[in-house]
């Protein structure tokens, strides 16, 4: 290892890095603004400006940027020296010159990038006094918020969103010093990362707009960590709450799954706290329907009224925590526990979850697949399934520009440099789909078929693999790719509905296995804990039909609509065969219409729980905010209930930690949650852990306007976390207790780099989650039938599932922003098929009994039609049913929307 | 010895000079000192000179207060100035520091000399904005913090804020 001085001091440091990486890690203040951790560095800001000296007997020495200096052997640098501060406090000087006089009224300040370096660079008395540029705003949707004045130019948001995260509408615009960063046009930012603007750029050009318009200050935003709830990715988040409102959702960093970044499902999504309905009070239906809410002692009577000595069965929640489930699978018996999701949605994940512990391939965390040389997705459209997963393969396909770079001897962080070099050669990726992808871009091939014929492409690939000759090209191109690769990747998931095609990818997986390579086999998972789930039932799954047969007496739903799983009418043919329904749910969804009894569970910012993403990581969540008003965790609820049931098994439990080491027995996989975070019994140094920063303000006056008496703070008896802004927050505190990052000098996140024991690593208190697949066993499940080739039917169409990041899962649509993006329910049809029906873009089609709005697509599979997967409309439909299309009677065209990026865009 | 006793005779001897001169005390409340206008009492929020309130609920009051009895939060007017939708001081815990005046980058908070805050009951002293908001400009009248901001707002386009070149045109390539 080098060594290397800093002012005078010497370190043994990493080779490989640049100056600025190194003296960071070395916990060294130095300025920077363009570099990026997960981007590298470009040398445009001047601002990470040292001083270099040749050899001892230097005394002149030059400036250099720390960020695009290597670190060699020998070297000798001065950072805290007057020439090299000078140089730094001129720079900001001069990128001060236009900056508004705007921090009062910015949404960054206090967590500004651009105000921590102005401080630490020491520069305070304005020399200049002439005019200020101005920049005209342009409006950007409805969920980030532009204020172009505010920009220093150093490019971190376009080489953000164009050369990481592949968006093509924001773009450095104009000439000289009047350089933009907008779109050519106004219009809504097109890509799922656009949210991730507001936390890389190192300023206030892009805001968060839902937070500027209830705005609270970093110092005042009580947060813990948790984990986001839209898809399986599992995606590290840190929600801030004031005034018992959700006002923003962070990035969390976690090295092996999110990294620094967010998709917008995940950062705009959880709004539905705060805009949604929410229920407040325990309520009972009376004999007029309308519900009545009911105190804590009438609901206690209630609970005992209705359960005990009665015969239970239980639907619980893929979007509720592990230990809840647990509690309720346990207090109403596994046989007749459904897991809250439809049989085929069940068997898939079954299957999934058998390849991917039987196969010889490994099951990658994120990092694993960023190092993926060659990478096959089979049935998905990640950005929008699993959006970060998506971002993870953008990333991977530049191991080829990475090899290329390590021929000529150039460091990884040389940005500017391999991406010139590399130009278009990447490493190849390979996109099955039923229709275009976001991925398209940057794939070396994309592969059009309906869900049975990617399942056959699949099976073909695998035999090729395994040496069975081939005459199909797309199968000889995907095999010698995959073969010519170290680390092979096939991701697949369950959205197509089909499982010949994971059979067909965990054999390409397999395949590839054998043939020596180090393969990697991932599959996709619809909800935040649907792993979870399919873990809790993989011995025993009551179907709903049983359900129906087993002469149950009370239904207990956990936090799940089952109107998105089933049709209405099979919802009251169960409701007639069980009698009373208790409903636990947080937002009101038609379900909770059905239910006798209603109980209001907290929102996912308000209880702890365990999720078990894609990966098989088991992740806890824990409470911002105490729940207001009656309500209670599910997991709290479902006590109350065993108790009023009489269930002595259950009673005995006290903590949220006694759950999972009390139920789950001697199953090694589900004990294994418990290794995901601390238990409450945990201290950093003595003390429990603050969810408030150490500026938290206003304590003393937040609830005068109640009582001028302050209340007492609310008591966590569940984690280790504290309402508090007393306690540890100590940098070494466990990743997954890490309620919030700031460090001295450092307001902003940047000051994340305190955390990490290495630039980009791991946290100091390791990277948080448990991988619970490693210790499972499950038998290997018999290969499912090869489908048929598919044949296109006149005047029926096969319906093939299309998600969208915003609008096919169930809680994003109910924040406002979102939905806005959603739009309106549509229909894919390709060019051909339309003009014989005689549609043009806009209009209206029916199928089955809904209107959906017509979008001519190319990539559609003539013979096919796409639909919006979990609108609302098109709840009852499903990918490989077949369906008659007809042109939609008395339809309204949509207004045109001003500034559309889709009319921009044709 | 002897200068124990001196000091006693002098003692005595100051006390007796001081029963010759004027009385300090003063016959509060009857009789009222004067106090300067920087006099630091209780707090009132201005307006600016155009008449509109002046917080821009930045919050920076809030985190300067070392008792932290000060509570608001933000929202956006139509016309695009930021407000506090309330604004809350908690009196019986202000220690009259000033520290909020000080931090105050709009010149909204500013401390009165009127430090008279007698209260039966303790929750009188809890304060919202209907309470605070004067109708004038306190001790600074010409300030306006959104003719130096960069922020647009109904009334004062982009360029328009003092010391701004109109807005750029980006589409021009002329140097």
């Amino acid at each position: 290892m080098p060594v290397i001085r800093v002012d005078g001091q010497d370190y043994e440091v990493e080779a490989g890095g640049n100056l600025l990486e190194t003296c960071l890690e070395l916990g060294m203040d130095l300025p920077y603004f363009c570099w990026h951790p997960a981007m590298g560095s470009i040398g445009a800001c001047r601002q990470c400006a040292v001083v270099q000296y040749q050899n001892e007997e230097d005394t002149r020495g030059r400036i250099v940027m720390a960020c695009m200096t290597p670190v060699t052997e020998g070297a000798i640098i001065d950072l805290t020296g007057d020439r090299a501060a000078a140089f730094r406090r001129t720079v900001v000087e001069s990128l001060m010159v236009d900056h508004p006089h705007d921090c009062p009224v910015c949404a960054e300040g206090g967590e500004c990038h651009l105000q921590d370096m102005t401080v630490m660079t020491g520069h305070r008395d304005r020399h200049y006094r002439g005019t200020k540029k101005t920049y005209r705003n342009q409006y950007l949707g409805p969920l980030i918020h532009h204020e172009m004045n505010r920009c220093i130019t150093c490019y971190r948001c376009t080489r953000f969103y164009r050369d990481y995260a592949g968006g093509t509408d924001l773009a450095a615009l104009a000439a000289h010093d009047h350089v933009y960063f907008g779109r050519h046009r106004e219009g809504t930012l097109e890509s799922p990362f656009a949210g991730d603007l507001v936390e890389v750029c190192p300023t206030g050009v892009f805001t968060d707009k839902s937070l500027v318009h209830d705005y609270t200050r970093k110092w005042d935003l009580q947060s813990a960590p948790s984990v986001c709830t839209g898809c399986g990715v599992g995606c590290n988040t840190l929600p801030g709450e004031r005034y018992g409102r959700l006002k923003r959702i962070h990035n969390r960093y976690n090295d092996e799954v999110n990294g620094y970044f967010l998709c917008d499902r995940g950062r705009f999504g959880g709004n539905h706290v705060n805009d949604a309905p929410r229920i407040d009070y325990p309520a009972r239906r009376e004999a007029d329907g309308r519900f009545r809410a009911l105190d804590q002692a009438a609901c206690q009577a209630q609970l005992a009224d209705c359960i005990a000595g009665k015969r239970l069965a239980g639907i619980g929640s893929p979007r509720a925590g592990l230990e809840a489930n647990l509690l309720l699978q346990r207090l109403v018996g596994a046989e007749r526990f459904n897991s809250g999701m439809d049989d085929g949605e069940h068997k898939l994940l079954q299957r999934s979850l058998s390849h991917l512990v039987n196969s010889a391939a490994r099951n990658p965390s994120h990092r694993d697949i960023e190092s993926a040389d060659a990478v096959l997705v089979l049935g998905e459209d990640l950005t929008q399934v699993a959006a970060r997963t998506a971002l993870a393969l953008r990333q991977s396909v530049r191991n080829e520009a990475y090899r290329l770079a390590a021929e000529l001897k150039l460091a990884p962080w040389q940005d500017a440099a391999i991406r010139n070099l590399a130009q278009d050669r990447r490493s190849p990726l390979h996109i099955v789909s039923a229709g275009s992808t976001d991925l398209d871009d940057v794939a070396a091939g994309h592969y059009r078929l309906v869900a049975d014929d990617q399942a056959r492409l699949a099976a073909q690939i695998a035999a090729a693999i395994d040496g069975e000759p081939s005459g199909d090209a797309a199968v000889l191109r995907i095999r010698d790719d995959l073969l010519a690769a170290q680390r092979p990747l096939v991701i697949s998931g369950a959205s197509a509905g089909s499982a010949a095609l994971l059979d067909g990818a965990a054999a390409i997986a397999n395949a590839l296995a054998r043939a020596g390579r180090e393969a990697m086999l991932s599959f996709t998972t619809p909800e935040c804990n649907s792993l979870g789930q399919a873990l809790l039932c993989r011995d025993s799954h009551a179907s709903f039909e049983s359900l129906e047969a087993s002469g149950a007496e009370v239904l207990i739903i956990l936090e799940n609509d089952l109107l998105r799983r089933l049709s209405p009418e099979r919802v009251e043919a169960l409701r007639e065969r069980i009698p009373i329904w208790i409903g636990i749910d947080s937002l009101e969804t038609g379900t909770l219409a059905y239910c006798d009894l209603v109980l209001p569970a907290a929102a996912f910012t308000e209880t702890e729980a365990s999720f078990v993403s894609q990966e098989g990581r088991a992740q806890r969540a824990f409470p911002v905010h105490p729940p207001a008003e009656a309500r209670r965790p599910g997991w709290q609820w479902l006590l109350a209930l065993a108790r009023a049931a009489g269930n002595t098994a259950l009673v005995a439990l006290e903590h949220f930690d006694d759950i999972v080491p009390t139920l789950a027995g001697e199953d090694p996989v589900l004990q294994g949650v418990m290794r995901a975070a601390p238990d409450h019994q945990f201290r950093s140094r003595g003390l429990k852990i603050p969810r408030q920063p150490h500026r938290y303000s206003g304590r003393t006056a937040m609830a005068a306007d109640v009582s001028v008496h302050e209340p007492r703070l609310s008591e966590d008896r569940d984690s280790a976390l504290a309402y508090s802004m007393e306690g540890s927050a100590a940098a070494d505190r466990p990743a997954a207790l890490l309620s919030y990052v700031w460090s001295p000098g450092w307001n902003s996140n940047q000051s994340l780099h305190k955390f990490q024991a290495d630039i980009g690593g791991a946290l100091r208190g390791d990277s948080g989650g448990a991988r619970l697949l490693d210790e499972l066993t499950m038998p290997a499940v018999a290969e499912a039938p090869r489908p048929e080739a598919f044949r296109r039917r006149d005047g029926q169409w096969l319906l093939q599932g299309r998600h969208h990041l915003f609008g096919s899962d169930e809680l994003s649509r109910l924040s406002a922003g979102p939905a806005e993006r959603a739009g309106r329910a549509h229909l894919y049809l390709h060019p051909n098929d339309a003009q014989s029906l005689g549609l043009a873009e806009g209009d209206g089609v029916t199928l089955e009994g809904c209107a959906l709005e017509l979008r001519i697509d190319a990539s559609q599979v003539p013979g096919s039609a796409g639909y919006a997967v979990g609108y609302p409309e098109t709840l009852a439909l499903r990918s490989g049913q077949w369906v008659p299309l007809s042109v939609a009677s008395d339809w309204q065209r949509p207004p045109q929307v001003i500034g559309s990026d889709r009319e921009a865009a044709s | 010895m002897l200068g124990s006793l001196l000091s006693q005779l002098r003692t005595l001897g100051t006390v007796l000079r001081h029963t010759f001169t004027r009385a300090e005390t003063v016959e509060y409340p009857e009789q009222k000192p004067y106090l300067a206008p920087r006099y630091r009492g209780r707090i009132v929020l201005t307006r600016d000179p155009d008449g509109d309130e002046r917080c821009v609920a930045c919050n920076l009051c809030a985190v300067a207060c070392p008792v932290d009895c000060i509570a608001l939060q933000q929202g956006v007017r139509e016309d695009g100035r930021w407000y506090p939708e309330f604004f809350r001081i908690n009196f019986s815990r202000c220690i009259m520091c000033g520290m909020c005046e000080e931090a105050c980058p709009t010149a909204a908070i500013q401390l009165t000399p009127d430090f008279e805050m007698c209260e039966y009951d303790r929750q009188s002293m809890v304060y919202e904005k209907e309470h605070l908001l004067i109708d004038g400009t306190g001790k600074y009248h010409d300030y306006n913090f959104y003719r130096v901001s960069g922020l647009q707002i109904f009334g004062k386009d982009k360029g328009e804020a003092l010391d701004e070149e109109p807005p750029v045109d980006v589409k021009s390539l002329l140097p």
